[in-house]
């Protein structure tokens, strides 16, 4: 294979370098290609590639969720958390057609608007949960139904996670109507080295998985390292056993890879006969172009600096550790790496990595200049994301590290809507972006505060005063406690 | 200032603490009992040798008692967690560590908590830290829907961690029952009218029993230790969450009238609360249950355990198949939930005092043990909480706490590594140095 041959001198270089700019190049070469046909130049047969990035759909299950229609609404007097940290007492907050128009003192109702007295209330942009199992590990928890694992095999790149979800998880309604829940990340579980693709969701409910993709987010691609790799696959008397095996088998997959991007880059580039697809190698492809960002369940210290050298060597990066259990002993390793930890508040001690917690993870990481943020990755602390950024913050202040309510709110907001690459679009309430907000019946780190109405993309999904706004799943359907208050 | 002040107190008392320092009185508190009563402001709780002696509004203090001024914080007692594995386990993922069930064991309904009971579990000082002074701690089911004999235990940092040994039996039934039986609840049911029957027959004539040899399906042992459960001198405590199977074990009682049960779970309790109630049964529930996550608890809301109440029954909460080895701290949080419900229309909560008195009082009642530990009422253990502000609320501090009147320390694993990484880098030495 001649045209390979051009490539292999400038590997090394490109393997370290940043994947947008790599893009870039390339797309910029391949431009300049279809540009000239290849016939009207000197005497060069070779045909013109496809196009970076169009030799295969990267996109083929594409969304189809559409926003539920809303009223103009204006809330008026309330405590408002924008979601990136700014605060504004006795605020309004105007959105229409969708979208946040304004927060501020003072505004006016638009024409035909909603008008709700805030007072004693707090309004936010809905809770982000960058860490979630529903819909592929739904409620009813039976094995009929457990498809958050395709434990046969270390690396599994090859799954998406939106093909296990099922949308009749109840989860999804408990999520929204006690967590303000308005989207969510859905990742295969961990117990392989490459797990799989995760997909985001809207928290609205359809007929399809793609019914509730957060139109144009990118994917991320779940990584674990540590236990569960090791135990799931030692325990079957294979490669990885151990931690150095875990390390080993991905360094492998990550050349392989490389291999795999260089050919498809270069096929779309210049043409010739298309490389054998493998739909495991797309999604590392999609990671090393900066396409897909990685989500890497970790819990040990030592363990995240591995993977960051690692992701150094291959030329990727390592968007968020999650479960980061040990993260507080590292955080300014990953402050220097510009890599987040996504965090439980108390959660400890279940297998050996989890042995050192300590309660003050997500404060400790803010205050070294770390990405923090907090997830669930269960069906049930989903409910309460609110509560354990609380718990955490309380913690922080008791040691000295005095964080404010409204900065706070960005480890349930921004950050991990930053972390889901869809920050321009959602997680705070700046104009423009979708209406995504809750309003919740007193201050939300307080244990005796419950949402109140939850929009999504300007559509009032839950009102607590109206019965016929809980969302009830199929499952659901004449069984006991169809539509109760949950 | 005022908090230091008052830390400065508790520390004091910690100092003095000599092994029968079990003596102390706490002024000027917002005073909490623990039996669902209203909180006391200018309150007084006087503990002398270990045992409460008084607790209210214009309580003088004996001569010779240290004194400690609560300056108008939140007084209550421990948090008595309702149903959890503390003690037992210390990493439920290292096997080694993990004493809760046993698979290849002839014994199930024998099978006693107390001796395993290891009062250095990390998860007992991280608990303790949290305000938790009293567990029950239960055995975990293995091929049997006999547990075995649980233990009430204390949280104090000294090694007599065992309050009552053999206090309940605990049985499976339901999902988790059917599967240890073999397969189905139908044959659950006959392993348990077989023991009935053994067990009946054993008390009849205990030398009888010896002929059996291994035609019989429970050992001499498991059905002598069921012997004051059908006698009703030990509680059955039985793990059940759908309705009907509320229902069926509820029926026991009509053929075993002295059985002293209490219902684990009961996640669709709410759907048969009126039988309980006029079973007199006390139902120790999982509080914030809301997902239909298996075919037993289809019924599932947290208005659950307010639904009961208001129907009459008695509930507590408890941590049953819910990170139960360590997270019994949790149910202050879960407490303070269930207090959010009173203002969620179409929902039924409970008042902050019936929901104080779940993780108090009533777990203590539900045991038969209301007169001993769970409330400041006197006569009860001094287990004693000096909060910094409501105890329900999620930024409140635990600033002192005390176990049969022992002030405790504070410190465990958790919040020494806290301190060590404080800031994540080294300094002049590696951090191995720095404690």
């Amino acid at each position: 294979m001649a045209v390979m041959a051009g490539f292999s001198g400038t590997r090394g270089h490109w393997l370290r370098s940043g994947a947008t700019v790599l893009a870039a190049l390339a797309l910029g070469a391949c431009t300049a290609n279809s540009d000239k046909p290849s016939s009207a130049s000197s005497g060069s047969s070779r045909k013109a590639g496809p196009g970076l990035n169009k030799g295969y759909s990267h996109d083929p299950f594409p969304s189809t969720y559409r926003a539920y229609p809303g009223v103009p609404t204006l809330v008026r007097g309330v405590t408002i958390f924008d979601g990136e940290g700014g605060r504004i007492d006795g605020g309004d907050a105007v959105f229409a057609d969708g979208k946040v128009v304004a927060i501020g003192q003072g505004l006016t109702a638009p024409a035909g608007a909603t008008v709700i007295d805030g007072a004693g209330k707090w309004l936010t942009p809905g809770v982000i949960d960058v860490h979630s199992h529903l819909g592929d590990y739904p409620s009813p928890s039976v094995p009929a139904l457990s498809d958050g694992n395709e434990a046969t095999a270390p690396v599994t790149a090859n799954v998406w996670a939106e093909h296990s979800v099922w949308p009749q998880d109840a989860g999804f309604s408990r999520a929204l109507v006690n967590g303000g829940v308005t989207t969510l990340q859905i990742l295969p579980g961990s117990a392989n080295l490459f797990g799989g693709r995760s997909v985001t969701l809207k928290n609205v409910y359809a007929r399809t998985a793609q019914g509730m993709k957060f139109p144009g987010a990118p994917y991320g691609l779940k990584m674990a390292c540590g236990e569960n790799p090791k135990r799931v696959y030692g325990g079957r008397n294979r490669e990885p056993s151990t931690r150095m095996g875990n390390i080993a088998v991905d360094r492998q997959t990550w050349a392989k890879a490389a291999e795999y991007k260089r050919k498809w880059d270069k096929y779309e580039k210049d043409g010739g006969e298309p490389p054998a697809r493998d739909i495991a190698m797309d999604t590392l492809r999609g990671v090393l172009a900066g396409e897909i960002l990685v989500h890497n369940h970790c819990y040990r210290a030592d363990e995240m600096a591995n993977v960051l050298d690692m992701a150094k060597e291959f030329g990727y990066k390592v968007t968020a550790f999650h479960h980061a259990v040990e993260a507080y002993k590292i955080a300014d390793l990953l402050k220097a790496n510009g890599t987040c930890a996504a965090v439980w508040a108390d959660w400890w001690g279940f297998k050996m990595e989890s042995y050192d917690a300590v309660s003050e993870n997500l404060p400790l990481l803010h205050n070294a200049g770390a990405c923090a943020m907090i997830h669930s990755d269960d069906e049930n602390g989903i409910q309460r994301l609110n509560q354990e950024v609380a718990k955490a913050l309380a913690a922080g202040r008791r040691v000295g590290i005095n964080v404010s309510d409204e900065v706070a709110w960005t480890w349930l907001a921004i950050g991990p809507a930053r972390a889901l690459g869809i920050a321009d679009r959602t997680g705070s309430l700046k104009p423009g972006k979708m209406a995504d907000v809750v309003l919740w019946n007193g201050n939300p780190f307080s244990v005796y505060t419950r949402p109140e109405k939850v929009w999504v993309d300007g559509a009032l999904m839950y009102d607590m005063d109206d019965p016929k706004s809980r969302p009830v799943a199929d499952f659901e359907l004449g069984q006991p406690g169809e539509g109760d208050v949950k | 200032m005022k908090r230091t002040l008052l830390l400065a107190a508790a520390a004091a008392t910690l100092a003095t603490a000599a092994a029968n320092a079990q003596s102390v009185a706490i002024t000027n508190a917002k005073l909490v009992i623990g039996d669902g009563s209203a909180p006391i402001e200018g309150g007084t709780v006087v503990v002398r040798d270990g045992r409460v002696v008084a607790a209210g509004r214009g309580v003088a203090v004996p001569a010779g008692v240290q004194t400690v001024d609560a300056q108008g914080k939140w007084v209550s007692p421990g948090i008595f967690a309702g149903f959890t594995r503390l003690g037992i386990v210390e990493v439920d993922g290292v096997e080694q560590t993990d004493d809760s069930g046993a698979s290849s064991t002839p014994f199930h309904a024998s099978i006693d908590v107390a001796p395993a009971v290891n009062p250095r579990t990390t998860a007992i000082a991280v608990n303790r830290a949290a305000g938790v002074t009293r567990a029950l701690v239960a055995p975990d089911s293995r091929n049997s829907i006999f547990a075995g004999q649980g233990a009430i235990i204390d949280l104090g940092s000294d090694m007599a961690a065992v309050t009552r040994p053999r206090a309940f039996q605990f049985l499976e039934y339901g999902e988790a029952g059917a599967r240890a039986a073999g397969g189905s609840r139908p044959a659950a049911f006959a392993m348990l009218r077989d023991a009935i029957f053994q067990v009946r027959d054993y008390a009849r004539n205990p030398a009888s029993y010896a002929d059996r040899g291994k035609e019989a399906l429970l050992t001499r042992a498991d059905v002598q230790a069921l012997v004051p459960v059908i006698e009703g001198q030990v509680p059955l405590l039985v793990h059940v969450e759908r309705g009907s199977d509320i229902l069926a074990i509820l029926d026991l009682k009509r053929e075993l009238p002295a059985l002293k049960l209490v219902l684990v779970g009961a996640t669709e309790g709410w759907t048969v609360a009126q039988q309980i109630a006029a079973a007199k049964v006390p139902v120790i529930a999982s509080a914030l249950d809301d997902l239909p996550s298996s075919f037993e608890k289809l019924a599932a809301t947290q208005s659950n355990m307010g639904r009961m109440q208001a129907a009459g029954v008695s509930v507590s909460i408890g941590m049953i198949n819910d990170n139960e080895a360590r997270q019994a701290r949790l149910e202050t949080q879960y407490a303070g939930n269930l207090v959010a419900l009173t203002k969620v229309p179409g929902a039924t909560g409970l008042s902050w005092n019936d929901a104080f008195a779940a993780i108090t009082g009533r777990p203590a009642e539900a045991l038969g043990l209301g007169a001993e530990l769970g409330t400041l009422r006197p006569g009860r253990r001094g287990d004693v909480v000096i909060w910094s502000g409501d105890p329900l609320e999620l930024d409140t501090a635990v600033l002192a706490v005390y176990v049969d009147g022992v002030a405790q320390p504070l410190t465990n694993h958790q919040t020494k590594l806290r301190d060590r990484y404080l800031q994540p880098q080294e300094g002049a030495k590696p951090k191995a140095y720095q404690y």
